[in-house]
């Protein structure tokens, strides 16, 4: 039962109970990012604030527990750090679930992200945990051209 | 019909499913970690009995040449077993001649086909015009093979897409019929049965409407022949494609059946070697059909394994077919109704339904049910929108999850799939 072990107890609870869900004003840039394979999408708005950092960012989609509670975890990370700190995180992430299943994730980095290793094994969800992850690497530099 | 006094079990219903089940070795098989595999994808692709499996592999090491060129014995054997699968499938769609049966490499190639042979500066015939102010008529229940080659058509050409609805129940809504095909129409391109909805739709108004205003029709029946006894003469249709894959034979190699005198009139598709009657510099002179369209080396063990499916099916009976499918959906749609928070997207009675129901689990996406289902019970469904995004849309859903049963399924195997789906309803719940 490899699968059971990818549905992380803290991605259940994120599914759940997303956090920081729905988009908000005000925004410097929203994205909108798709996974044509499964019709996951996500709509992505990122406000920076003075001494780079990351104000709020706010989000709304569809899609399976995986891409959804990735979305929900990066909510609680990115918000309050700077971009820096974030930017890093989402590289940390995404080295992590295009490893498959061999990278050992360092949890210092990652954080609550780190539930999700176990979805690295499964080359299918790989994008659905991307997918909000991506979309918010996009709004960001979007965000700094905007400035 | 009441469906829970029907037993497709062993001994009953006339088909004996437990000596079926033999001829697909890979029913057997464990998945790692010892679970058994509980197919029920077909609708997808369907598994191979060994007759299928024995007679290509039989081909490849006795027989196997290339076909229509090659002079020598083997070259002559492999022909006759190609050109005798072309009879065999003739037979079995009741075309009245086998030189309207094309060989293609799926159903998709099939209809871009028949697309390609409208409004083509090559192709002179009037039942081909096609241009501005011209209309195709298609339905919203479509995959996308019906859909997409049609679009590339109307671009091309300046022509006008238009589709018939879909009913809340998942029925085809006719009742703008007069008005959608109308003397503007060159084309009706309609599913015989649905890959989603499981929904079989009833070609005799819409092609009695066609042939009032001069339009042609064709079936995508990919999901109809597998399943339910087809005969083009009876069906009366202009052209029917379908696709061995789905219906115990192999996959890249499928069938499009046309009207003689339509095919002698269309250009050709693709050129090539043995499409052609003689070749200069600047110009050729084709072969009669069905080689016109069969340009190249053909999947030749793959119509041969075609040709022994058909004879697999034949041996069984199709409406022995049809009538344990029919038994097992009215078996499935009883207890997939008792599921709470279940909800089917297609009819919900067995009339008029094939083998393949569609349903949404209330705050589960269907990947998760997939990845449940398959993990933790070996249970194959397929789910996403099945290469038919706009019917999704039309229901408002982003997705679906879609179990869809066969001559070797059980009632077990539904009892297993409903086991899973309130498992998946407890790690999601």
């Amino acid at each position: 039962m490899i699968a059971e072990s990818m549905y992380q107890e803290l991605i259940l609870e994120h599914y759940k109970r997303p956090q920081g869900r729905g988009l908000r004003e005000p925004y410097d840039a929203e994205v909108h990012h798709v996974n044509p394979t499964c019709g996951d999408e996500v709509t992505l708005r990122v406000k920076l604030a003075d001494g780079g950092k990351v104000q709020d960012v706010s989000y709304d989609g569809q899609g399976c527990s995986i891409s959804q509670a990735a979305a929900s975890v990066l909510h609680d990370l990115a918000t309050g750090s700077t971009v820096e700190e974030s930017l890093a995180v989402v590289d940390e992430f995404t080295r992590l679930m295009q490893g498959r299943g061999q990278v050992e994730a360092d949890e210092d980095v990652l954080g609550d992200a780190v539930a999700f290793a176990g979805v690295a094994k499964f080359p299918a969800r790989v994008k659905c945990a991307l997918l909000a992850w991506m979309a918010y690497k996009d709004a960001v530099l979007r965000s700094q051209e905007a400035m | 019909m009441t469906s829970t006094d029907v037993q497709p079990t062993a001994g009953t219903g006339g088909l004996d499913v437990e000596r079926i089940r033999k001829d697909f070795p890979i029913l057997a098989r464990e998945l790692p970690g010892g679970r058994p595999l509980v197919y029920l994808d077909s609708a997808n692709s369907s598994q191979k009995p060994v007759q299928v499996i024995d007679t290509m592999r039989e081909h490849l090491m006795s027989h196997y040449g290339n076909v229509g060129r090659a002079l020598h014995a083997l070259g002559s054997e492999s022909t006759e077993a190609y050109e005798s699968a072309r009879d065999k499938i003739a037979a079995f769609v009741g075309a009245p001649s086998r030189e309207e049966v094309i060989f293609t490499k799926n159903a998709s190639e099939a209809i871009n086909l028949v697309a390609y042979a409208f409004g083509n500066p090559t192709n002179t015939d009037e039942r081909f015009r096609l241009g501005p102010g011209d209309e195709i008529v298609i339905s919203e229940m479509e995959h996308h093979s019906n859909i997409v080659p049609w679009q590339l058509l109307a671009q091309r050409t300046g022509a006008t897409l238009r589709w018939f609805p879909v009913t809340d129940e998942g029925r085809l809504d006719i009742t703008g019929l007069d008005e959608l095909v109308n003397e503007r129409t060159r084309i009706v391109s309609i599913v015989h049965q649905s890959n989603v909805l499981g929904t079989v739709n009833s070609v005799s108004p819409i092609l009695a409407r066609a042939r009032e205003v001069g339009a042609l029709m064709m079936l995508d029946a990919s999901q109809s022949v597998p399943h339910q006894a087809v005969d083009v003469r009876e069906l009366g249709v202009d052209f029917l494609a379908f696709t061995g894959h789905k219906m115990v034979g192999p996959s890249g190699i499928g069938v499009l059946w046309g009207r003689r005198e339509l095919l002698d009139a269309m250009p050709p598709f693709l050129g090539g070697g043995e499409m052609i009657e003689a070749v200069w510099m600047d110009r050729s002179t084709y072969a009669p059909v069905p080689h016109k369209f069969e340009a190249g080396t053909p999947p030749i063990v793959e119509a041969i394994g075609l040709g022994a499916a058909v004879d697999y099916l034949t041996s069984v009976g199709m409406d022995q077919v049809k009538r344990h499918e029919r038994a097992l959906t009215a078996y499935a749609l009883d207890a997939l109704a008792e599921i709470p928070g279940l909800r089917i997207i297609g009819p919900r009675g067995v009339v008029a339904r094939g083998g393949t129901v569609s349903f949404v689990l209330d705050g589960i996406h269907p990947h998760d049910v997939g990845q449940i289902l398959d993990d933790v019970y070996g249970i194959a469904v397929r789910v996403g929108h099945h290469c038919a995004r706009p019917l999704h849309l039309r229901f408002g859903i982003p997705a679906t999850t879609r179990t869809s049963f066969y001559l070797y399924n059980t009632t077990d195997e539904i009892d297993a799939l409903v086991r899973g789906l309130h498992h998946v309803q407890k790690v999601f719940g």
